[in-house]
C-alpha cells in the first residue's frame, strides 16, 4: 500500500528521475514526485538561495527542492559524493528550513552505509512503515532501469546527428519515457526495452564513414545533466559529430567502473584526486586513443578536483595530440558564448582531421 | 640531499613537526621565504585562473624552490583525525608534478591515505625509509617532531587563553585557515589592520584542535572537513567570550563557500563579517570594511 502522505523527491538528474521513482513507488511505498523540469526559473531561485560562489549543482538542486516543496513534496534526498557534494544535505536542509518550509530529509552523506542499522534507521527517515524486503526486491529492477536509459541515450549521442528525419530519436525516447512513468515491474522493463530498442535500431540514418568522433568529458552533475552545460550533446550532434561520454551512473556506481580507471590515468596522476577526477583523465585518454579527434571538458564553475585535472588533461593533449577545450559553466554563462566557442572548436577539429 | 619545503598550504599547520622532524634524521632542508609579490604573479601566471588563491601561492612557492634543493617535499594528506580534507590536499602531489612537468623537478612523497589512525606515523616512517634514514632513528624522530608540534600548539593555546581573560579590549574572531592566517599576503595584513584599530585578534585556529572538533558535533552533525571542524568548534567554543567574528576566506575557496554559510546562519545573534581576498591587490576596501564592522560593535558595545 503506497503511504499517501509522504511525498518524496529527488533533484533532477538527466532523465533518472524514473528510475528514483520506481524505487520510491514500489520499494519504499512513498509517494514520489518527479519535480518540474529544470529550467532558467529553477536556476535562478536556485542561485537566490544559495551562497555566491558556491558550485552549480548545488545551486540546481536547490532551485529543484524550492520547486518541489512549493507543488507538495515533503520528503527531500540528497545523494553524496567525493568533494564538496558530501555537505549539500545539510546545508541544503539548513537553508530551506530557515525559509520556514517543513519537510523531512534523507541525506545519504549522513549514513553509515557499513552498518546494517544505521542504513535501516535513515531509510526509516523516508517511511517509517516501509518493508525492506521490498526495498531489496525493488533495488535489481532500479538498476535495470539506469541500465536501459543509459545504453539508449548512449546510443541516441552517437547517432542523433545523423538521422534523416529530424526529430525522429527524441519523440521516441520521450515515448520510452513516458512509458516508464507507470512501469508496474521488471517484466514489463523487459519488454518495453527490447521494443523500443528495436524502434531505435530501425530509424533511419544517413551517416558517412569518415564521421568525427568527440569525447565529453566533466564533473558528474555537468557532464550528464543536458540544461546545465546548454544541451551540449545536442549542439555537438548538430555539427554532425559523434559524441561520446562514459560517465553515467552505470558506469560509476553500477559497474564500478572507477578502480579500473584510476589505473589508465596512473601515469599521470599517481593517487586519487577526489572525486571524479581521476575518471575524467582516464576517459580523456581513452577518447584519445579510441581516436577521437577533440575532447570537451565541462565543469560547473569551482569543481575543485576539475580544477586540479586541468593541467593534467593539458598533458594528456600535449601527449597524445589531440585537441582538448575547456568550459566551465555558471548561472550565468552566456548560450551565445558557449555557441560560438562550440563552432570554433568544430572548425579546428575538422580541419585538423582533413589533413 | 636538500629538501625544499614550500611555505604554504599544509606547512603552516605541521611547521614544527616537519622542520623537527628532518632536523632530527640530518636531513638538510630550506624553507621558501615568506610570500611576496614576486611569489604571488608567478604563482598565478602557473595555475588556472580559477584554482583558489592557497594553491596559486603553492605554485609560486615551489617555482622559487626549484634548482636550490634536491626533492621538494609536498604531502598529500587525505584524512586528518578520521575526518576528510578539502580534495585541493588530495590532489596537490599530482597537480605539482604535472604543472612541472618540463623543469624536471623531483618530488619526495608522503601520503596519508586513508581513515586508519596511524597513518600518518605509517607515512612519516615510509617517507624516512626513502630518505634512507636508519629504523630506530626514524621512529625517535617522529616521536620528537610530534611533541614538538604538540608543545608547540600548546603554548599558541595558552597565550591565547591569557589574552582572552586578561585583555579589556574588544576581542575579534577571526575564523581562517591556517594557510591564510599563518601567511604574509592573505591573514597578516588583517591581524595589523585588527591590532592598529585598537581591538584583540583572537586567532580560532590556535584553539586545541580535539576539543574543537568535539565541540563542534553540536553545531553540525555530518560536515566532513576536519579543518572546518576545528573552526567551527572554535567559535561554538568562544561565542560568548568574544565580540564580533571576522570570516577571512580566499577566492574561490571550496570548502568556506559552504560552511561560511552554515556558520552565518547558525549565528545570527553574533555580529559576522565575511571577508574575502582575491589575488588582486589593494587594502584599502578591506581596510574601510574592518573598520566600520568594528565601529559597529563597540557601537553596540556602549549601548548595552
Amino acid at each position: 500500500m503506497i503511504n499517501g502522505g509522504i511525498v518524496a523527491c529527488f533533484p533532477h538528474l538527466a532523465n533518472y528521475a524514473y528510475a528514483f521513482k520506481y524505487i520510491c513507488e514500489k520499494g519504499f511505498e512513498v509517494k514520489y514526485l518527479i519535480p518540474p523540469p529544470i529550467s532558467k526559473k529553477t536556476l535562478e531561485l536556485g542561485s537566490k538561495n544559495s551562497p555566491d560562489y558556491v558550485c552549480s549543482p548545488f545551486k540546481y538542486s536547490m532551485g529543484c527542492f524550492l520547486e518541489a516543496l512549493d507543488s507538495g513534496a515533503n520528503c527531500l534526498m540528497q545523494i553524496y559524493g567525493g568533494c564538496r557534494l558530501n555537505y549539500y544535505g545539510e546545508l541544503n536542509a539548513t537553508i530551506l528550513r530557515d525559509m520556514g518550509y517543513k519537510f523531512e530529509f534523507f541525506d545519504m552523506a549522513a549514513v553509515d552505509w557499513h552498518s546494517r542499522k544505521s542504513v535501516f534507521e535513515n531509510f526509516r527517515k523516508i517511511n517509517p512503515e516501509m518493508s525492506i524486503v521490498k526495498v531489496g526486491l525493488a533495488i535489481p529492477v532500479t538498476l535495470k532501469i539506469i541500465e536501459t536509459l543509459d545504453k539508449f541515450e548512449d546510443f541516441i549521442r552517437r547517432n542523433v546527428g545523423f538521422e534523416v528525419n529530424d526529430g525522429e530519436f527524441d519523440a521516441t525516447y520521450k515515448e520510452f519515457l513516458g512509458r516508464l512513468e507507470n512501469l508496474s515491474g521488471g517484466k514489463e522493463l523487459k519488454i518495453l526495452k527490447k521494443a523500443y530498442w528495436r524502434k531505435l535500431n530501425s530509424i533511419k540514418l544517413n551517416k558517412p564513414a569518415g564521421t568525427i568522433k568527440v569525447g565529453f568529458v566533466g564533473d558528474y552533475f555537468t557532464v550528464q545533466e543536458p540544461f546545465s552545460n546548454y544541451f551540449m550533446e545536442k549542439e555537438l550532434a548538430k555539427f554532425g559529430m559523434e559524441v561520446y561520454r562514459r560517465m553515467n551512473i552505470t558506469c560509476s556506481v553500477i559497474h564500478k567502473e572507477n578502480k579500473k580507471k584510476r589505473k589508465i590515468a596512473k601515469k599521470y596522476a599517481k593517487y586519487n584526486l577526489g572525486a571524479t577526477a581521476n575518471c575524467t583523465v582516464a576517459e580523456a585518454i581513452e577518447f584519445a586513443k579510441a581516436g577521437c579527434a577533440g575532447i570537451i571538458q565541462v565543469k560547473s564553475f569551482g569543481c575543485t578536483p576539475e580544477i586540479d585535472v586541468m593541467p593534467i588533461l593539458q598533458n594528456v593533449s600535449r601527449d597524445f595530440n589531440i585537441p582538448v577545450l575547456h568550459f566551465s559553466f555558471d548561472s550565468q554563462t552566456s548560450e551565445t558564448g558557449v555557441k560560438t566557442r562550440l563552432e570554433a572548436f568544430y572548425d579546428m577539429v575538422e580541419a585538423r582531421s582533413g589533413k | 640531499m636538500k629538501i625544499g619545503i614550500p611555505r604554504a598550504l599544509l606547512y603552516f599547520k605541521n611547521e614544527k613537526f616537519w622542520t623537527t622532524y628532518f632536523d632530527e634524521i640530518g636531513v638538510e632542508y630550506i624553507v621558501s621565504p615568506e610570500t611576496n609579490k614576486e611569489i604571488l604573479t608567478k604563482g598565478e601566471n602557473l595555475a588556472i585562473d580559477e584554482t583558489c588563491l592557497p594553491t596559486k601561492l603553492l605554485l609560486g612557492h615551489i617555482d622559487w624552490l626549484i634548482g636550490k634543493c634536491d626533492y621538494i617535499f609536498i604531502p598529500r594528506v587525505a584524512f586528518h583525525r578520521g575526518y576528510e580534507m578539502c580534495t585541493k590536499f588530495l590532489a596537490q602531489t599530482d597537480l605539482v608534478s604535472n604543472v612541472f612537468r618540463d623543469r624536471d623537478i623531483k618530488l619526495l612523497f608522503y601520503n596519508v591515505g586513508d581513515k586508519k589512525i596511524y597513518r600518518e606515523r605509517k607515512a612519516v616512517i615510509k617517507m624516512g625509509k626513502f630518505l634512507k634514514v636508519k629504523r630506530s632513528q626514524r621512529k625517535y624522530a617522529y616521536i620528537m617532531a610530534k611533541q614538538a608540534q604538540q608543545y608547540f600548539e600548546m603554548f599558541r593555546e595558552q597565550n591565547q587563553e591569557k589574552v582572552l581573560q586578561e585583555s579589556s579590549r574588544t576581542k575579534i574572531l577571526l575564523v581562517a585557515h591556517s594557510y591564510n592566517v599563518g601567511d604574509k599576503y592573505v591573514g597578516e595584513p588583517v591581524i595589523n589592520m585588527i591590532k592598529s584599530l585598537g581591538c584583540e585578534p583572537i586567532i580560532a585556529e590556535y584553539m586545541d584542535e580535539m576539543k574543537c572538533i568535539r565541540a563542534s558535533h553540536e553545531v553540525s552533525e555530518n560536515m566532513p572537513w576536519a579543518y572546518n571542524r576545528h573552526l567551527l568548534g572554535a567559535i561554538e567554543l568562544l561565542k560568548d567570550k568574544v565580540d564580533g567574528i571576522i570570516l577571512l576566506t580566499t577566492f574561490p575557496c571550496g570548502t568556506d563557500s559552504m560552511v561560511n554559510e552554515f556558520i552565518v546562519r547558525k549565528y545570527k545573534h553574533k555580529p559576522v563579517m565575511t571577508l574575502t581576498v582575491d589575488s588582486q591587490d589593494g587594502s584599502a576596501g578591506m581596510e574601510t570594511r574592518i573598520e566600520s564592522f568594528i565601529d559597529i560593535i563597540q557601537l553596540r558595545k556602549e549601548k548595552v
